[in-house]
């Protein structure tokens, strides 16, 4: 009922929506590079970004996700699937097996899609299975952690370009991409139309289901590459443990870049910078030398925060 | 009207302004215990601003409310209510998976002891509160499964037993039908007999002068005109809400369907723009036939609940039939899919605009382009340029009043956005165009603008079915019309036989119990 508009308390809110994580990075850096040792070294900023890259891939689809009013929990065990997948057939050299991990996240984002948008399956209850399902499949497939030594595969997880680590140059070239599809794209318009009203989206003839399908299954490639380039960085497949909780990550990420859990709305870079913002602030505190409970009060503080100023906009 | 009387409730000088507009420019409206005040203006004038300032949605950036005698401001709509000021709003706002009991007496529901709910002393309660203005039905049904015209009544039901002085409605009867409608008289001039003052907003000026003593006119947030009803000629008030010249007015500004003639349709051998054959569907549709042709305006006449939106419905694929077929051009549609109804150039504009028809967090310009989507983008990427046309020529040709086509269509006042679903239909260029109340909540000039845009359409060679409970729009805009009742076909009237009186007779004669 709400109008965020005339008063000033409103408008901050409306502000902080916009612009809070840039704004909370952007403080995070300052604090960091004032009071944090060795802060700006290269290799320091390296490692963080590398360890964020995975989450940021799997945070774009499930940006995409959730702007259907959607959620996708089965993004771990995805990443699990892709490594026992690229474990089993990388005696056919890395690229057959990343592209044979790339076809097992689409099929189950099929699966968990066709759930959701033929069967009319809560997405919540759908992805659930597959979280369950999917780890079973792929700690079947790959009992234990399997080591290799495939080049190509490390230098996948190992190698930079012009002094950035692949692994980043693909995060940032999948963001760049997906903000392009959300906003660009028939695809994505309908998208996050069909997240803000299916019933209007559907009477408007927009083909609702085929959308729906193909959205978990964007996740589901995404998370797969994700889990491929996490294996890479590890030179091992580890299906029993690897991607474990990061749908948490993920959704922390999406929420907290200030896409509302009520859909329709998407945004991709603040997604991204969602993602930064909890890797830093886990990254300072550990380097402050605060307990890792800390960092997860914080956490949550900021994830309330982030509820808080995008439910304003979702209750209007 | 006992003017005597202090006011119970004053605005002075009220300004209130969104990015973009001043919806509110310095009103001041007194409202006197015992008397139905009509609210009027054009689409966008600010009637809904200015309820939403008395009942605390908004508050305003200068001037006072005085409510009793002392200055007042309301937080939040329910310290409005519970001071004593209910409110139906223009979108029913009721939560549509909650059963219809729970609606009606949420937030005072009878208790037991250790606070629980007594259920069925709330069903019994909601049951004989319902009855009393004529709604028989199942409480305990999720609200959601009931049409508009109830729920509507539901939330006037709601208002009313919340003990209040001053009782506000905002388009009460868009989604009501004539019976309702005079049922909702009834209780007005209840509500006025008990000394509660009632603020009425309608673009329905027959209702206005029925049941409201004084009338308020704004126009672009001020108040153009204040003072008694009774003795206003219509078209002076029509000429004060447009703010056009009387003279103007009355030389036939305001003509609305051309109804001149009826036309035909061009049945020279093509086949009919749509053709829906035996729509079956168990319980709502028994076998309806309906063909329209290009360049006529088929009305679909009928009461509520007669199977008239299903059939709308189930021509564009949003109802899952058990049997029956529908072609376009003479091509059959795949069934049950509303984007082969699209592509084949079939819209439907749904009576409920806010549930099925705008997506409201999207600007006025993507909810325009939304249908149109596939012809505006090449290979897969969208197109500004070319929706930046489209919208632009019909934000032109409808007169939608919005800051700019960036604007969330949830912030445009309820009429635009209706512009606004006409709009994405129209982009589309469609061959055969199926509206559910098209003119409901739309202002007298808008109205005839729109009702002049379908007959333009049709004279363009498209073809309309036409749905709406105003019978005089169904006899001035259609050619040909079908009776319904009890979701099926049950006559046809065309030529001279388009009446009022000949509809309802047609209504009335199938039935065993009429109540046409
Ligand atoms: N929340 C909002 N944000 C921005 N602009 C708004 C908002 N609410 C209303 N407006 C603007 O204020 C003006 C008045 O709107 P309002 O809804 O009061 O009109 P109205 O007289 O009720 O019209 P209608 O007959 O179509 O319901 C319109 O130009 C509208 O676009
Ligand atoms: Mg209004």
């Amino acid at each position: 009922m709400a109008e965020a508009v005339a008063p000033p308390g409103r408008r901050v809110l409306a502000w902080a929506q916009e612009y809070g994580v840039y704004a909370a990075v952007g403080v995070l850096l300052l604090f960091n590079v004032l009071f944090t040792p060795h802060f700006l070294d290269v290799a320091n900023f390296r490692t963080q970004l590398v360890q964020v890259a995975p989450i940021v891939i799997v945070s774009l689809g499930m940006a995409l996700v959730i702007g259907t009013q959607g959620i996708d929990l089965s993004v771990g065990s995805v990443m699990a699937l892709a490594a026992a997948l690229v474990a089993l057939y990388l005696g056919y050299g890395a690229w057959p097996a990343l592209l044979v991990a790339l076809v097992g996240g689409a099929v189950a984002g099929t699966a968990g899609g066709a759930l959701v948008a033929y069967v009319g399956v809560q997405p919540i209850v759908a992805t659930l299975a597959l979280l369950v399902g999917v780890r079973g499949l792929a700690n079947v497939l790959v009992p234990q952690l399997v080591e290799f030594r495939n080049p190509d595969l490390i230098a996948l997880g190992s190698s930079s370009l012009y002094g950035v680590p692949v692994i980043v140059v693909i995060a940032a070239v999948l963001t760049l991409l997906m903000a392009f599809l959300v906003r660009r794209t028939t695809f994505g318009r309908q998208v996050v139309a069909i997240g803000g009203n299916r019933a209007a989206s559907e009477l408007s003839g927009l083909p609702v289901r085929r959308v729906l399908l193909l959205v978990y299954v964007v996740s589901g490639v995404l998370a797969a590459l994700a889990g491929v380039l996490a294996t890479a960085r590890l030179q091992a497949s580890d299906p029993t443990s690897l991607g474990l909780f990061i749908e948490l990550s993920a959704i922390t990420a999406v929420v907290v870049g200030g896409t509302p859990l009520s859909g329709g709305r998407i945004r991709v870079l603040s997604t991204v910078m969602g993602a930064l913002l909890m890797q830093l602030l886990s990254a300072t505190l550990i380097k402050h030398n605060l307990p890792q409970s800390w960092t997860q009060i914080v956490q949550a503080v900021i994830i309330l925060a982030a509820v808080y100023a995008t439910r304003e906009r979702g209750t209007r | 009207m006992s003017q005597s009387a202090a006011p119970v409730l004053e605005a002075r000088q009220i300004s209130k302004r969104f990015p973009g507009v001043v919806a509110l420019d310095g009103v001041s409206l007194a409202l006197f215990p015992g008397e139905v005040h009509a609210l009027v203006g054009e689409n966008g004038a600010g009637k809904s601003t200015l309820i939403k300032v008395f009942t605390g949605v908004h508050r305003p950036d200068a001037g006072e409310l005085i409510y009793n005698g002392s200055p007042a401001a309301f937080g939040t709509p329910l310290d409005a209510q519970r001071a004593g000021i209910s409110t139906i709003y223009q979108e029913v706002n009721l939560v549509p998976m909650m059963s219809v009991a729970r609606n009606l007496m949420l937030g005072r529901e009878p208790r037991g002891r250790l606070g629980v709910i007594d259920t069925a002393r709330m069903y019994g309660e909601a049951e004989r509160i319902l009855a009393g203005y004529g709604v028989v039905t199942d409480v305990r049904r999720p609200l959601r499964t009931l049409g508009m015209g109830v729920q509507q009544m539901v939330a006037l039901a709601r208002a009313v037993a919340i003990d209040a002085r001053v009782v506000i409605m905002d388009e009460p009867t868009s989604s009501l039908e004539p019976r309702e409608v005079e049922t909702l008289f009834s209780v007005i001039r209840k509500l006025k007999d008990d000394g509660i003052a009632v603020v009425y907003v309608s673009h329905r000026l027959d209702e206005l002068y029925a049941v409201c003593d004084r009338v308020t006119v704004l126009r672009d947030g001020k108040v153009a005109h204040t003072g008694p009803l009774a003795g206003l000629e219509r078209l002076k008030l029509i000429s004060l809400m447009l703010g056009r010249d009387l003279d103007e007015v009355k030389s036939g500004g305001l003509t609305r369907f051309s109804r001149d003639r009826r036309r035909a349709g061009k049945r020279d051998g093509a086949p009919p723009a749509v053709r829906a054959e035996g729509l079956t569907r168990r319980q709502v549709l028994h076998g309806v036939d309906v063909a329209v042709w290009s360049g006529e305006v088929v009305g679909l006449g009928g009461l509520l609940g007669a199977g008239r939106s299903e059939t709308a419905k189930a021509i564009v694929g949003a109802l899952r039939l058990d049997s029956g077929r529908v072609l376009v051009a003479g091509l059959p549609l795949r069934t049950g899919s509303t984007t082969a109804a699209v592509r084949a150039g079939a819209g439907l504009l749904p009576e409920d605009r806010k549930a099925e028809g705008i997506i409201p967090e999207l600007s006025v310009r993507e909810n325009i382009a939304l249908a149109a989507l596939p012809s505006l983008s090449r290979a897969g990427v969208v197109s500004d340029a070319k929706i930046d046309k489209v919208v632009e020529v019909f934000m032109r040709r409808l007169k939608i009043k919005a800051a700019s086509p960036h604007q969330p269509v949830q912030e445009l006042s309820g009429g635009n956005q209706q512009k606004v679903l006409l709009a994405r239909w129209l982009a589309i260029r469609p061959k055969i165009l199926l509206l559910d109340e098209p003119t409901r909540g739309i202002d007298v000039g808008a109205k005839a603008e729109v009702q002049a845009l379908v007959d333009e359409l049709a004279e363009e060679g498209l073809g309309v079915l036409l749905i709406s409970s105003d019978l005089e729009e169904l006899v001035e805009g259609a050619d040909r019309i079908l009776v319904m009742r009890e979701g099926a076909v049950v006559g046809e009237l065309s030529g001279d036989d388009v009446t009022e009186d000949k509809i309802m007779a047609s209504i009335a004669e199938r039935g065993a119990e009429s109540d046409g």
